[in-house]
């Protein structure tokens, strides 16, 4: 009872300071929940990265060229441009050539070519070379992370409004279900739910047009799709994906070949996974390496971070990292579903884009150009429509026509072959690739959804990872420290429980935890607590953001929403 | 009364820092760089006074290159009323930045200088309360009481104005600059000057000789035995 009382006096204390801020006189009546303020734009674009930049981007060219204007607001959760963003990246500019043909000339940060293009297999301990499948020529090895920075800088150049720091967490509706904007994140709540001193309230930010660019399983898309139907709407199966771990080294110069591009398959996973490895070689001795798991994984006791550092002491890839030191690490999932999963895109009020949707490229491993793509496209028809009241749903059809579907329907058939196993995916991938070429009618369909291709525990025995010698491999907590990760920690945890007694009910006995071994940021611990019986932990403050959670728990009881804006990694060359 | 705030733009608290290849100093490219925690806490000092009615104008200051002038702007979102860049490429030493804030201070003519940490109050010859954890101003009779956090608990302090306080991280919780007011804060001014316009000679009278890394931790030792321990505090840390 005192409690209450107590928190009740605190958080009418809060607001009365909270209203003196604001100015408001003290004499006027308070509702308990202080109105927002309500900012009106043309364009309200969720998320900072290369779709929800080239969609900005484009819309400021357009009013150029036809002597308009139209307010566009970029809203991002990271705590700047770039922060959240993770990629490979060997990037084809072909995107970008359409958006900004003089990027060479404006100093873009994409200076290095691909100079060489391999391929291995890996045994535990042999590397055996295949011929390369992939074409790279015209492409550049480049860190996404100073590529978003630098359109970030070109946008607001052009008069785009850009505001870091800042969590879309709530869509807006009108009275008839149409989407008006999005609200962002109060901030200033303690973990128990009371005001803290330094409490502000969200704000609405209304769009004529809002587009949701959160990349891949973005937190409001995923809403947007399931209240819209927009999968079925598609006629598109579900979306698959791959949890992506990597590391930024900094290596000996005798080592270092600038432009050279590396991919693996086979060890360290087995042949009902899919994934492999990739090493690219940046400028200035960095080099970015990294290993994708697919997360249609069967064995629970697999840990995608583990298996990333067994691959670092395999004897063709352990040269490169000797003598040399991590500059930073993070993880992200990204789509796999390629043109199966395409959900229908346009929704009364906006649209989605980029990996929000889910353009990524399988077996050339690329979405960043196909994101941009999409992201300009989506720009035409919002230019249209919010110009000349045209048709929203143009975005649709100028996909369709577009090189992005050209491309994805190309590509549409390796990833699920692989559901049959690693020999008779890589058989049919070659067939594919040298002979078929895609021009067949066949589609191949996914295999069942990653949360529940998962087995119980009892069909498979845990796996026993080798200690990190802390010079190759490393624990937990010192690769997490390298990704700059941070949260406020007195906030209400981010990632909630839809049944709180599920992980000790279910995730525990039936699949042993598997949270507690594809989190890449050590999130999920499962401690001793009263009675002796486990308890599961939320550090929500590590939180790298990556979404593997929200994908793979098998009773999808967890769900990712967004933290306070400005938190989570600090990716500069990621 | 107006109040002088200094806000400095550092490596963000939260990056991990590596120190560059050739030793001369750390890493600063490509790496996140956000207002000092302790000039946050300064700033939102300097609007508390201000919003109590006891001060009419907080003017935030920064010095160094162009991009201080984002962090300014995020000082000015916050809730000051104006900014002074004071541009400056090269590494200011704390004596040159001393030198530079007396200059501004004769020109602005504040009552009240909150900062973070800096050394000032010797050249302006005002009575200073350094580690502050609780201000109180005494409009009427021109005097703050600070309580100051030392070694031994809470000293404090009564000081006539104009006075120097710096900053404990006790003092208060900065608010959250809120999109709004980050809007408003583009078209808030912020007057440029060079160390030249202000008549200060950048001298640095600092060299840095080497910037190095802390040596590693070493892991503990379980120690057996009393007299295990004993043997090893005498003859390996050298300590007794």
């Amino acid at each position: 009872m005192l409690k209450f009382i107590s928190h009740f006096l605190k958080s009418k204390s809060n607001l009365k300071s909270t209203l003196s801020n604001s100015r408001v006189p003290i004499s006027r009546n308070f509702c308990t929940t202080p109105i927002r303020d309500s900012i009106q734009y043309d364009v309200v674009i969720v998320g900072a990265g290369p779709a929800g930049l080239s969609a900005a981007i484009r819309l400021k060219q357009l009013c150029r060229q036809n002597d308009t204007d139209l307010s566009v607001c970029v809203l991002e959760k990271g705590a700047e441009v770039g922060a959240h963003i993770l990629s490979g990246n060997v990037f084809e500019p072909r995107a970008l050539n359409e958006l900004l043909p003089q990027w060479k000339q404006q100093e873009a940060p994409i200076t290095t070519p691909v100079s060489s293009d391999k391929f291995w297999f890996l045994t535990k301990n042999r590397a055996i070379s295949l011929p390369s499948p992939f074409n790279n020529e015209g492409n550049y090895v480049i860190s996404l992370s100073q590529l978003v920075r630098w359109m970030g800088a070109k946008a607001e150049e052009l008069g785009v409004e850009i505001y870091p720091g800042f969590a879309a967490s709530e869509i807006l509706y009108d009275a008839n279900n149409k989407v008006i904007g999005i609200g962002t994140n109060d901030m200033g709540i303690s973990k128990d739910g009371s005001k803290k001193e330094n409490f502000q309230r969200g704000v609405e930010i209304k769009g004529r047009m809002t587009l949701l660019s959160e990349g891949c399983r973005g937190s409001l898309s995923e809403q947007i799709m399931k209240k819209y139907n927009l999968r079925e709407k598609g006629g598109a199966e579900h979306q698959t994906y791959a949890l992506g771990i990597k590391e930024v080294w900094e290596i000996d110069e005798e080592k270092h070949q600038p432009g050279a591009v590396l991919h693996t398959l086979g060890w360290p996973l087995d042949h009902k996974t899919y994934g492999g490895s990739f090493l690219y070689h940046m400028k200035d001795r960095q080099i970015a390496l990294g290993l994708v798991v697919a997360l249609n994984y069967q064995n629970p006791f697999m840990n995608p971070y583990e298996e990333f550092q067994k691959l670092k002491h395999h004897p063709a890839i352990k040269p490169y990292l000797e003598g040399g030191t991590v500059i930073q690490y993070g993880a992200r999932t990204l789509n796999e579903g390629g043109f199966q999963s395409i959900p229908y895109p346009v929704f009364p009020g906006g649209a989605i884009i980029g990996c929000s949707a889910g353009f990524l490229n399988v077996p050339k491993i690329k979405g960043t150009h196909t994101a941009m793509k999409s992201g300009m496209l989506a720009a035409e028809a919002a230019f249209g429509a919010v110009n000349e009241g045209l048709d929203m749903n143009t975005y649709w059809d100028a996909l369709r026509n577009s090189w992005i579907w050209e491309e994805l329907y190309k590509a549409r058939n390796y990833r699920p072959a692989f559901k049959y196993g690693l020999i008779p995916g890589l058989a049919l991938s070659g067939l594919e690739h040298y002979i078929l070429k895609g021009r067949h009618p066949i589609t191949l369909k996914h295999g069942k959804p990653d949360h529940e291709a998962t087995n119980a525990a009892q069909l498979h025995s845990p796996i026993h990872y080798p200690k990190p010698d802390g010079i190759l491999s490393f624990d937990v907590p010192t690769s997490l420290h390298r990704s700059n990760t941070n949260h406020e920690h007195d906030q209400p945890p981010h990632l909630r429980l839809r049944d709180p007694k599920i992980p000790e009910l279910t995730n525990l006995p039936v699949y042993a935890a598997p949270e507690s071994r594809y989190c890449p940021a050590r999130v999920y611990e499962y401690v001793a607590a009263e009675q002796n019986k486990l308890k599961l932990q939320i550090n929500a403050q590590n939180c790298l953001h990556c979404k593997a959670c929200d994908i793979k728990d098998p009773k999808q009881n967890i769900k990712w929403t967004v933290p306070e804006g400005g938190g989570g990694p600090g990716y500069s060359v990621m | 009364m107006k109040i002088m705030v200094t806000i400095k733009r550092v490596i963000d608290y939260a990056v991990k820092i590596r120190v560059k290849p050739d030793k001369t100093g750390v890493v600063t490219q490509n790496v996140k760089m956000s207002m000092n925690p302790f000039c946050e806490i300064a700033l939102e000092e300097a609007l508390r006074i201000k919003e109590s009615g006891l001060a009419s104008e907080v003017i935030a200051v920064s010095m160094g290159p162009s991009q201080s002038i984002d962090t300014l702007r995020t000082g000015l979102a916050m809730g000051a009323d104006r900014g002074i860049h004071v541009e400056a490429n090269d590494s200011l030493y704390p004596l040159s930045v001393a030198k530079i804030l007396k200059k501004l201070v004769e020109i602005e003519k504040p009552g009240l200088l909150i900062l973070g940490k800096q050394m000032i109050a010797g050249l302006l010859n005002w009575p200073q309360g350094t580690f502050a954890s609780k201000v109180v101003l005494d409009k009427e009779k021109q005097v703050v009481t600070v309580d100051r956090e030392v070694d031994d608990g809470i000293e404090t302090l009564s000081l006539n104005l104009p006075a120097v306080i710096t900053t404990d991280l006790r003092l208060n919780q900065p608010r959250y600059a809120t999109l709004p007011n980050i809007m408003k804060a583009k078209s808030k001014p912020i007057k440029k000057y060079t160390p030249e316009e202000l008549n200060v000679e950048i001298k640095s009278d600092l060299e840095i000789v080497e910037v190095t890394e802390p040596p590693k931790r070493k892991s503990g030792v379980i120690v057996s035995s009393v007299d295990e321990l004993i043997d090893k505090l005498k003859n390996e840390a050298n300590v007794i």
